[in-house]
This record gives C-alpha cells, sequence and structure tokens, in this order.
C-alpha cells in the first residue's frame, strides 16, 4: 500500500501556512521584536504593526460597530466571551442567565457552558439539529426564556460542512430585543464560532447580526496559536486572563506580534480571493461527492446544498472510520472520522448523533476536507483509492451482522 | 511517506496491514460472535478442533472483525497465539498476553483487545457446548 503520493485531505483540522503570509511574519521574531507597550520608538513599531493588523481584520469582517481582540485561538476566544459575558451580567445580579447552544457546537462551546452550568452559573439549553444538521429558528423559539442572555451557534459545522442560518437567527434575535429594550429587559447576545467560515462565507458581523464573532487563523493559512474575538460595542464582558492592560484590558499578555501580523495578512489574503477560491474548491469537492457516492453504501453527511466548500463528509455503512483512515494514510492520503476510535473515546460523533444518525452507523464516518493546494490529481487519486479501501475494510467484517 | 507509529506500534501496524487468518471456517467446531455495533466493534471466531496424543487441540482458526486497527490487531494476533493450542493452553489467553504480543497499544485503544479474549473464550465454550454456533 505504501507508495510516494501525499494528499492532505484535513485542511478542516489545519491548514498550512501561507508562504506570503509567512514573509510578512518574519520580521517580528529578530528584527522588529520590541514589546509594543514600551514609550520608545522600537516599541511604536511593534503598536503600529499592531494597529494596523486590528484594522485589517476589522475591515474584514466589516467591524467598526465593535472591536477585535486578538487570543490565542478560537478555543480561547469562546471562553472569552462566554465566560467573560456570564461574569459580567452577574454583576448585575439579576436572575441566573440562560444561554441556547445548538447540541452540534465545538466542545470549545460545549464544554465551556457544561462548565459555567456546573458552577450554577447558568442555565444551558441544547438546541436539536434536523438529519442534515441544520438549526431551525422555530427550535429556537421554543427555547428562548424571560432570563435568555447568549445564543451561541457556529457558522458552519466543522464536521458535516452545514452552513447555520446565522444571519436568519440575528434577525429573529434582533426582533426580540428591540422589544426587550422598549420593556428595559436583558438583551440577548449573540455568538457565533465563525471557524470553518472565514475563507467561503459572508463574514460581515452586520449581515450576520451578531455580537460576537470567534476564529482561529490556522483555518485559513495563519499560523496555530493565533485568533480572534469580534466584539460589539457596548457589550458586557469581562476578562478572562488578567494581567496588564492590552487588548482593550480584556486579554492581558504581552501580544504576539508575529502572530497578530500573520492573521491579519491571511485574512486580508483569503478574503481577497473569497470567491474564486470557494467556485474552484466547490467545483473540486463536488465532483469528489458526486463520484464518491457511486460506491455502494456510501451517504453524504450534511446539507446537501447548505454546506461549505470545503468539506465532503461520509457515512460508510459496514466499514469502521479508523480502520478506513490508518489505510487512506499507507495509501498517502490524510482525512478524518468522528469515530469512537479517533476521537479518543467510547461514543462517536456527537454531531452524527444529534442529527439522528444510530451509533452504529456513525462509526463508519469520514471526513475529507479540501484546502488551497489541493489539486484535481490528487481528487482523482483519493476517488481511485477510496473504493479499493472500502473493500478491504469490509471484507474483513463479520458477514450478516 | 513517513509512518504512523505514533499511535500504534509497528507490530499492530503489521497485524492490522496483513491480518492472519481472516475469514470463516467452513463447518466449524466452535464459533462466537462478541461486541455490537453500537460499539463499534464485532468480532467472529471460528475454531476447529482435532485430537493429538488425547489431547484436544486447535487446528484451525479464522476470523473476522468489523472495528478499529486495534480491534483487527488483536484479533489477528489472538489467533496466532493459539493456534495449534491445546483447549487449556487457549483458554488461558488473556488480553493482557494479546496487547503485550502487539508491543502494547495506546491507553485509549485497550478497551479493543478486550473483545479478542471474548471472542476466543466464547467459541471454545460453544465448542465444549457441542459445537453450539454464535
Amino acid at each position: 500500500m505504501k507508495n510516494n503520493f501525499s494528499v492532505y485531505l484535513d485542511n478542516a483540522a489545519t491548514t498550512c501556512v501561507d508562504k506570503e503570509v509567512f514573509k510578512k511574519m518574519k520580521p517580528f521574531f529578530s528584527e522588529k521584536y520590541a514589546n509594543p507597550s514600551g514609550p520608545y520608538w522600537h516599541s511604536q513599531v511593534a503598536r503600529g504593526v499592531i494597529d494596523k493588523a486590528r484594522e485589517q481584520v476589522s475591515k474584514a469582517l466589516n467591524a467598526s460597530s465593535g472591536k477585535i481582540v486578538f487570543t490565542s485561538c478560537a478555543t480561547e476566544s469562546i471562553n472569552l466571551s462566554h465566560k467573560g459575558l456570564i461574569e459580567a451580567l452577574s454583576k448585575k445580579g439579576d436572575q441566573k442567565p440562560h444561554i441556547v447552544v445548538s447540541s452540534i457546537e465545538h466542545s470549545a462551546v460545549l464544554e465551556t457552558c457544561r462548565h459555567l452550568e456546573k458552577l450554577c452559573l447558568v442555565e444551558v439549553s441544547y438546541l436539536p439539529v434536523d438529519k442534515t444538521g441544520l438549526v431551525l429558528i422555530s427550535d429556537l423559539e421554543k427555547n428562548i426564556r424571560p432570563n435568555t442572555a447568549l445564543v451561541s451557534i457556529m457558522y458552519v459545522n466543522n464536521e458535516v460542512g452545514t452552513i447555520e442560518p446565522i444571519s436568519e437567527i440575528g434577525k429573529f434575535l434582533k426582533k426580540i430585543n428591540k422589544k426587550r429594550e422598549l420593556e428595559k429587559k436583558q438583551k440577548i447576545f449573540f455568538h457565533t464560532d465563525a471557524t470553518q467560515a472565514i475563507q467561503y462565507l459572508n463574514i460581515d458581523v452586520n449581515f450576520l447580526g451578531v455580537d460576537f464573532l470567534s476564529f482561529t487563523g490556522h483555518k485559513f493559512y495563519a499560523p496555530k496559536g493565533i485568533g480572534a474575538l469580534f466584539v460589539k460595542k457596548d457589550t458586557p464582558l469581562s476578562s478572562q486572563i488578567r494581567g496588564g492592560s492590552q487588548e482593550y484590558g480584556l486579554r492581558a499578555g504581552t501580544e504576539n506580534v508575529a502572530f497578530i501580523v500573520g492573521l491579519a495578512e491571511a485574512i486580508t489574503l483569503v478574503c481577497s480571493q473569497k470567491k474564486s477560491q470557494a467556485e474552484r474548491i466547490k467545483k473540486l469537492s463536488q465532483k469528489f461527492i458526486k463520484e464518491a457516492l457511486k460506491i455502494k453504501g456510501l451517504n453524504l453527511t450534511g446539507d446537501k446544498i447548505k454546506r461549505v466548500p470545503h468539506i465532503a463528509s461520509f457515512l460508510v455503512d459496514g466499514a469502521e472510520g479508523e480502520a478506513m483512515i490508518l489505510l487512506l494514510s499507507d495509501a498517502g492520503i490524510s482525512a478524518s472520522s468522528g469515530s469512537a476510535c479517533t476521537s479518543g473515546s467510547l461514543k462517536p460523533s456527537h454531531v452524527l448523533l444529534a442529527m439522528g444518525v444510530p451509533q452504529e452507523k456513525a462509526h463508519g464516518s469520514l471526513r475529507f476536507s479540501l484546502g488551497k493546494d489541493t489539486t484535481e490529481e490528487q481528487i482523482n487519486y483519493t476517488l481511485k483509492v477510496l473504493p479499493e479501501i472500502i473493500s478491504k475494510v469490509r471484507a474483513l467484517a463479520p458477514k450478516g451482522i | 511517506m513517513p509512518d504512523i507509529n505514533s499511535l500504534y506500534s509497528k507490530k499492530v501496524m503489521d497485524h492490522f496491514r496483513n491480518p492472519r487468518n481472516v475469514g470463516e471456517i467452513k463447518n466449524p467446531d466452535g464459533v462466537a460472535t462478541v461486541g455490537n455495533k453500537v460499539c463499534g466493534d464485532v468480532m467472529r471466531m471460528f475454531l476447529k478442533v482435532a485430537k493429538k496424543k488425547n489431547k484436544e487441540y486447535i487446528s484451525e482458526i479464522k476470523f473476522q472483525t468489523l472495528g478499529c486497527g486495534a480491534a483487527i490487531a488483536t484479533s489477528s494476533m489472538a489467533t496466532e497465539l493459539i493456534k495449534g493450542k491445546t483447549l487449556d493452553e487457549a483458554e488461558r489467553i488473556t488480553n493482557k498476553v494479546v496487547t503485550e504480543a502487539l508491543g502494547g497499544l495506546p491507553e485509549a485503544k485497550r478497551h479493543c483487545s478486550v473483545l479478542a479474549e471474548q471472542a476466543v473464550l466464547k467459541a471454545i465454550k460453544n465448542y465444549k457446548k457441542g459445537g453450539e454456533k454464535n
């Protein structure tokens, strides 16, 4: 099975750092390395660079209605928004705030909410999704309570690629908030985890109607270890990393200048090529999905139409995910699975289970995620290898179970 | 292509890539299916028993497994370990023995090795009960 092909189809897990992005980061390691907080000119250079980077990110999100806080990753951004909001609201001494999240959120959201729940600081409702992974506004409506303070729904599900109706939810919440404003009641804040959406979808925060938007850089050609949080003006937020007054006093710690530059350059780059890249990648993934679906007992997961261009996800009958991933790896192809054996737990993907996929089927999940360097040749090669691998794994299984 | 042996030992990967004794035995003397699809792993063992010097031994063994790399590798190793062994010897197989023979398994994968032991013991038990199947 060994060969010299190298096909990386796990871009939803992480991407390479773009060479141009890396080039722009380089001066900030050994040449322009000053601490941005100093009063002297070396520091002012670094300060200027951060200001420019913040401006770039703000422009990409059309975020003049709020501020951009640099963090280390999307997980940190989510911890800041969720814990920070609840902490700031609880100071007001009102009744215990209620959070609504979808049941297919990333663990960064789910675990943060569970933690707040355990501390008895919040009540949490977990919204169901339909069989394609879509959150229904009617379900959200049913779950809004007088004490609802935060709704957190991901823009794109990372496992199945389904695009959630964020701007519709934004509009829906705006209506409720108008009423609440008249009644002088607590507003409902809206957060979206836009990690998988940045490079392909509309990320205008006004279009989306969000108060918080979180993301990380390493899904779109910035390095790992840098993320950001958009916070709308007048949103109560309490810092979760305390110390100096960096990042508007919301995230203490000396700024990671080089990585901030990397994030800003990468978001500028992907936003400038959004349409053309989305079209190119969609063409490749559609071909991949169409051909892969010819394999017997292989089905698409997620919504057929409302899905991001870069994620092709499937369920394979009668074959376990990790076994397929290992054989794909032997053939030089890196992809992922939500089977129990790849998650490190005994249960398969919470996303597939929430979508109503029976547990026995969820073990056979596969996800291929494309990126800017994915070629048609790589897709053709993967399509050639995949049926052989599925047959090989199926041949090992007991018959008639 | 670099090897991905940080997760599995070379031996595990060898048994996963080239599993020994895969398949079915027609008219087996003992057969057992353990595990279930909900958990993700199902293993079936087929045995043929013969007599040598008045002692019953496993003359032929085959397996079929639906499961992860660890489940397939432990099935394969278990069949290698007990092929040709007397029933008494075979009954002493434990998942620890199988795992050690494979050069160890990652902590999160330990539970996958339990099925191989269960399958062997149940197949022998079924044989002793008179060739009862499954």
